[in-house]
């Protein structure tokens, strides 16, 4: 009895622990999905779109995280066939520098704005 | 005198901002991925649309030829517009068609080529549109030139059109 209580405890932490495993390459796979932009109904994620090019990505990206690419292998590969666009998430370079520093400056000159107005209000 | 300046200021960054967005306005808002320079052609697995037997890329496009990838559907009706022109370029010698059959029923399809003449040296399937992918495509029709040095070096989206037809000439010639 004792024997048979131990299989059911090993049996039941391993299937926990594969759906665990499952879950982690879905939260990856989803996060995939919705950085990747679907060429067909553009404005709409791979994960949202339900075109046929959105559910070939979604395998061809299932595949590739099967075959043992990382996140950003996958990104590179598509990059490389489709050009930056296809990724919501603009990379860093030279062309990108305004983008994303942009909000930086305006907001440290909007802080340095404000702190004179009230050192002007306080004298 | 100092408002003036801001003033002045303010309208010319209306100005810039109004010739900005009028010139967005005209440009298409809708990507497509074209070719900037040329691709490696990236190594593949896929099955004969006829025998059904996997076959490598390495396998089909090992000649010292021009090649034209076709990515073609019996569903798709600009597919039916551009085959004349694919089995005019059959008849150059210096070019190999290699058709990828994109989400189809194989009767259709087979139906298709009879209907409409077979332009292509080889047939793959892509039943689940993962090999279209592979290579950068975006729907079908979408053609591919690949060069000697297989490189991918240029791409067509959409049907091959006369325009489009003289280009592929002027490329293989």
């Amino acid at each position: 009895m004792k024997l048979i209580k131990f299989l059911f405890i090993i049996f039941f932490y391993f299937s926990s622990s594969i759906s665990f495993s499952n879950d982690k390459i879905t939260i990856l796979e989803n996060k995939i999905f919705k950085n990747l932009r679907c060429l067909i109904c553009q404005g709409q994620s791979v994960y949202d779109s339900q075109s046929e090019f959105a559910e070939s990505m979604k395998l061809v990206v299932r595949q590739k995280l099967e075959e043992g690419l990382s996140e950003k292998e996958i990104y590179d590969f598509l990059k490389n066939q489709y050009g930056e666009w296809i990724l919501y998430d603009p990379e860093l370079n030279v062309k990108t520098y305004f983008l994303w520093f942009l909000p930086i400056i305006l907001f440290i000159l909007g802080g340095a704005i404000i702190l004179r107005k009230l050192s002007v209000l306080k004298k | 005198m100092k408002n003036k300046y801001l003033l002045i200021i303010i309208g010319f960054f209306f100005f810039f901002c109004f010739i900005v967005l009028f010139e967005g306005l005209k440009n298409p808002n809708v990507y497509k991925p074209k070719l900037q320079k040329e691709k490696s052609l990236s190594q593949f697995e896929a099955r004969d649309f006829y025998s059904n037997k996997r076959i490598s890329s390495l396998d089909i496009f090992s000649d010292n030829n021009f090649y034209l990838i076709n990515i073609w559907a019996s569903w798709c009706i600009p597919c039916r517009v551009e085959h004349s022109y694919l089995v005019k370029l059959k008849k150059q010698n210096s070019i190999k068609l290699v058709g990828i059959n994109y989400k189809d029923n194989f009767e259709n399809a087979r139906k298709f080529l009879n209907e409409f003449e077979n332009p292509y040296s080889e047939i793959l399937k892509d039943k689940d549109g993962t090999l279209s992918i592979q290579l950068g495509a975006y729907g079908v029709p979408e053609t591919f030139i690949v060069n000697k040095r297989k490189k991918i070096i240029k791409k067509i989206i959409g049907p091959i059109d006369q325009k489009t037809y003289n280009e592929v000439l002027k490329i293989i010639q």
